[in-house]
Formats: structure tokens, C-alpha cells, sequence
């Protein structure tokens, strides 16, 4: 009981800030400073949103960019996380690889959409290979340095405890390196968010995801369609980071003794 | 304290059964470490020590005198320049079990909790199996007084439980040697108290060669049977004292002071003679 009110209390300002954002959108739309072509109400954007879950169109998309981004993601963690922990383990690797990825970690995900549509095409290997390059960089970066800032005092340890070789790196520099990974994931989720829309909105093809609604409402001047996907992308990246990623980070950090306070 | 935790299969009260403790040989052991700028800085001068089965040794000396390195040498987490190291008779190549460690820090992993802490080194004995191993495991959680922590995370713990934890790890492959870096060093006194206490009887009661190291000349005496005097620059061994103080000893025994000023004041004349003060 106690709790609900808490949870609640803490829900007040974001509700408070939300309406308060919504009634100044609103005055702005009665004013009729903008036309109503380039400034949707409210209410237009709220009954489009309606009216596509009804035919489907947006869950839809959603679903589609969502498959996308799992499994241009699930790639990158394939290839960053072992890739990293080569780095960390050999100084060539991190010489010639570490380097590179932290060049092409610098270079804003959206500069591989020209060449993805030339090497494949306007096609979902395009997307996917926007969104690996989009993670996987900084995700072998920060596996690399999680792995080689884990306190030594761990190795030393179990090296007394008889661990050494590969026992070693799967029981004590892994588990030990695991909330700078995560840390790692949670970037490199974020990374493959923006270049998945990115991706999609170059990259126009028949399966629609939300980059592709948003093109198109852009290509018929729908402004409550364009308005209406940046609010439910918006939703998803909060929810992702407020869900999956956010409290599986701290806990990580507080059971790991690396939390600040 | 002992019998509260039944042992039912044989294999584990093997595994239990105390191991000989062994005796520890430092001859003429020196070490010297790569500084910056590439000079060359001598840690250890020709260091020699032996210690005895089942004795309990107290190295005290100012900071930089080398106790760690001579530790870490006798664990074989690192190698000496000249000189050997015997346990048994057999030179330290290697970390080893019979020869465990613990640190000031208590380097227990957070990824596990108390007892999967105490498990890890038995992992590593395929003689055991998994409830064994947890049979083992919770003997030694006893001993240390943490019964009613096993499955706690090592963060939930107070500093003074988490030295117990990493006490009741080192113990668990049956080391006949323990290595102890100032492992109550960051600890309130009131906890220390405690832990000198249960420490004793522990050493008593499993018999083993303890080298213990500390900056504090009482805690040295209360503990020790012999306290073994380190001076910096080079790190080398200026004397020793031996404790003839009937035991369990407390820390606060008026006689435990006597030797301890004795023990202070030699250490300030050695000091002083070299023109180093603290
Ligand atoms: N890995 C290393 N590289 C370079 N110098 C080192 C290294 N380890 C130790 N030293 C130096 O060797 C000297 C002895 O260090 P050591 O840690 O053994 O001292 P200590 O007696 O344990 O001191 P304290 O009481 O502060 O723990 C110190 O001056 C230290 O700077
Ligand atoms: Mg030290």
C-alpha cells in the first residue's frame, strides 16, 4: 500500500510536466501562429494514433522495426563482446581492431546509410548492417575496457585459489568485467535505436516500420502521422532504457561495489 | 563450537581433517622492482626467515619495507631476483593451494555470494563433488561464526563479516600455510577485537603456519609468536622478538603493552638510525 503511494508520488511530476507540455502545444495550435499542416494538434495526432492501431498500422511497425533492432542487435553483441575481449587480451588486436573501432565509433551511425544502400541495396540487409555498425563499436570498446580496468586484486586471488588460464577469464574476469559490458549493451542499445531509424527512413521499402511511417507521412504532408511516430518512438527508447536497461545497471553496480554513494 | 555442523559422508570429513602444517624456509631473498625512469629500486635485501610448523609469525615495519612483496613472493604470485623460497623442503614455483592468501582488501567476488565465495577454491578439487563441496564449504562458514550468512550477497555484509568470509575462503582448500596482509587493517577496533580472538582459536584449532602482516606493533603481539621487525630502504629484516605470553591472549592484557613499547621502541631507534622518520 505504502508502495502504490510512493510509485504514485512519483509519478506526479512527469504526469504534471506532460499535461503542461500538451496545454501549451494545444494554445500554440489555437493562436494559429503555424498553419495546421505544419503544427498538428493534440487531439489530430492523438486520433491518428487512434485510428491506425485500430487498422494496425503502427503496432505493426512497431513489431517490424522492433525484429529488426533485436536481431541487428543480437549480432552486435555476437561479434562486439568477443571481439572486445580479444582486445583486451592481445596488443595487436587492440593496436589494429581496438583502434579502428574507436575511429568508426567517432563516425555518426547515419554516414553508413549511403554505403549500406550501395554494397546491398534498399532492403533489410542494409538496415541490419546500419544497426551492427551502429553497436558493435562501442560495445567492443567498452568490453575491452571493462575487461582491463577489473581490479587486479581479483586475479590475484584466485590465481592463489589454483584458477588460471581460461578458468580465470570465465569465472573471475568475465563476471568481474560484467556491469562495464552491460554498461556497454545499454550504449550500444541506444546506438542501434538511432541508426535503425536512421536506416529505415533512407531505406524505403514495402515492410514499414516506424522510420518508413515517418518518411511517408512526411512524403503526404501528414504532420499528425510524423508527430504521432516520433511520440511512440520516443516511448520505446524510454521504456527500453527505463525497463530493460536502467535498473539491471544499477544493480549490477550496487551489488559490484562500483556505485558512487 | 565444533560439532554443530554434522558431517555425514566420509569423503568430507576427510577433507576436513586438518593438514599438516608445514614449514616455511625464506633464504637470502632479494627483489627489486623497476621504478620509474628505469631506476632500479630494491624492495627486498637479502631477506631470510624461517618459520616453523604450525607457528604463527607477525611481520610489523613501517610502510615500504617490502612485507607485501615478501608475501607475494611466498604465495608465488610473483618471483624473487636471487634467493629461494621452501615450503617443506620443496622451492615456491607457483601459487599453490597448500599456501593461501588473504589480502587487505577482501577481494571476495560480488558475483557470488558468501558461500559460492567459499566454494570457488573447491571448484577446483575434482575430487569433490558439488554437495561436498557445499558440505565443506558450510563447515568453515562456521567456524567463522557466518552460519546464518550463506546465501547472503557480499555487499549486504559490514567489513568485519567480509574478513571473516575471505577468512573462511583461504581456509576451505586446507592450506598448510597462511599468508595475511594486514587483512583486518581497515576494520574498527571493537570488530578487530573479535577477530583476534576467533583467529586464535582458529589457528589453534586447525593448525596452521600463519605469516600475518600489520603496521600494528600490538596487534603483532597479541597475536603472534615470534614478531619479526622489517625496516625500509632496502627492505630488510632488523630483528626479532619472541611473544612468551600465555594464550588466548587479549589485546588489552596490561603485559601485551610491556612487550609492545619494548617491540615500538626498537623499531623507533631503527628508524631513527637511519635518519627516517615517520
Ligand atoms: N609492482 C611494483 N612495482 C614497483 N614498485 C613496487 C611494486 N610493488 C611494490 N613496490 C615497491 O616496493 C616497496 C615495498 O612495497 P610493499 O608493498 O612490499 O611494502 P609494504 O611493506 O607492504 O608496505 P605497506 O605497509 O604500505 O603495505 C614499496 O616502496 C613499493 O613502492
Ligand atoms: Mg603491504
Amino acid at each position: 500500500m505504502k508502495r502504490d503511494l510512493k510509485f504514485l508520488s512519483g509519478a506526479v511530476w512527469p504526469i504534471a510536466g506532460f499535461c503542461v507540455l500538451i496545454a501549451v502545444w494545444e494554445c500554440l495550435v489555437r493562436a494559429e501562429i503555424w498553419s495546421a499542416i505544419v503544427l498538428p494538434s493534440p487531439l489530430s495526432v492523438a486520433r491518428y494514433l487512434w485510428d491506425s492501431v485500430l487498422d494496425g498500422v503502427w503496432p505493426f511497425a512497431v513489431l517490424t522495426t522492433l525484429k529488426r533492432l533485436v536481431l541487428g542487435y543480437a549480432i552486435g553483441l555476437m561479434v562486439g563482446i568477443p571481439l572486445g575481449v580479444l582486445c583486451a587480451r592481445s596488443k595487436i588486436c587492440r593496436d589494429t581492431i581496438g583502434l579502428l573501432a574507436l575511429g568508426l565509433q567517432a563516425l555518426p551511425s547515419v554516414c553508413w546509410v549511403p554505403l549500406a544502400i550501395i554494397w546491398f541495396g534498399m532492403n533489410e540487409h542494409a538496415m541490419l548492417f546500419v544497426v551492427l555498425m551502429g553497436t558493435v563499436w562501442s560495445l567492443l570498446i567498452s568490453t575491452q575496457h571493462g575487461v582491463m580496468n577489473i581490479p587486479p586484486i581479483y586475479i590475484r586471488a584466485a590465481r592463489t585459489m589454483g584458477s588460471k588460464g581460461l578458468h580465470t577469464w570465465i569465472h573471475v574476469i568475465m563476471p568481474a568485467a560484467f556491469p562495464s559490458i552491460v554498461g556497454g549493451m545499454k550504449q550500444g542499445w541506444a546506438f542501434a535505436w538511432r541508426s535503425l531509424m536512421a536506416a529505415e527512413i533512407y531505406v524505403s521499402i514495402a515492410v514499414m516500420g516506424l522510420g518508413q511511417l515517418l518518411h511517408y507521412g512526411r512524403e503526404n504532408m501528414d504532420m499528425a502521422q510524423v508527430v504521432g511516430i516520433m511520440l511512440v518512438v520516443v516511448v520505446i527508447g524510454l521504456l527500453a532504457d527505463k525497463i530493460l536497461f536502467s535498473p539491471w545497471e544499477r544493480m549490477l553496480r550496487k551489488r559490484w561495489g562500483l556505485s558512487q554513494n | 563450537m565444533p560439532g554443530a555442523v554434522e558431517i555425514k559422508s566420509q569423503k568430507v570429513a576427510d577433507e576436513l581433517k586438518n593438514a599438516l602444517p608445514s614449514k616455511l624456509e625464506v633464504k637470502r631473498v632479494s627483489k627489486t622492482f623497476e621504478a620509474k625512469r628505469g631506476e632500479k629500486f630494491l624492495a627486498l635485501d637479502d631477506v631470510s626467515l624461517n618459520v616453523g610448523e604450525g607457528e604463527f609469525v607477525c611481520l610489523v615495519g613501517p610502510s615500504g619495507c617490502g612485507k607485501s612483496t615478501l608475501l607475494n613472493l611466498i604465495a608465488g604470485l610473483d618471483k624473487a631476483d636471487s634467493g629461494e623460497i621452501l615450503t617443506n623442503g620443496k622451492p615456491v614455483s607457483e601459487p599453490g593451494r597448500d599456501r593461501m592468501m588473504m589480502f587487505q582488501e577482501h577481494a571476495l567476488f560480488p558475483w557470488l555470494d558468501v558461500i559460492g565465495n567459499v566454494m570457488f577454491g573447491l571448484k577446483l578439487k575434482p575430487n569433490l563433488n558439488d554437495s561436498e563441496r557445499r558440505e565443506v564449504a558450510k563447515y568453515y562458514l562456521h567456524l567463522v561464526g557466518l552460519d546464518r550468512f550463506l546465501n547472503s550477497a557480499i555487499h549486504e555484509l559490514s567489513g568485519g563479516m567480509r574478513q571473516r568470509v575471505a577468512l573462511a575462503r583461504s581456509l576451505a582448500p586446507n592450506p598448510q600455510i597462511l599468508l595475511m596482509d594486514e587483512p583486518f587493517g581497515a576494520l574498527d577496533a571493537l570488530t578487530r577485537e573479535n577477530l583476534y580472538g576467533d583467529l586464535q582459536r582458529i589457528w589453534q584449532q586447525r593448525k596452521k603456519t600463519i605469516v600475518f602482516v600489520t603496521h600494528n606493533i600490538r596487534e603483532a603481539v597479541c597475536l603472534g609468536d615470534r614478531v619479526i621487525l622489517f625496516s625500509p630502504n632496502p627492505g630488510k629484516i632488523r630483528e626479532e622478538f619472541k611473544v612468551e605470553l600465555p594464550r588466548p591472549r587479549s589485546i588489552n592484557d596490561p603485559a601485551l603493552s610491556e612487550v609492545s613499547s619494548v617491540i615500538t621502541a626498537a623499531l623507533k631507534c631503527h628508524l631513527d638510525a637511519k635518519g627516517v622518520m615517520e
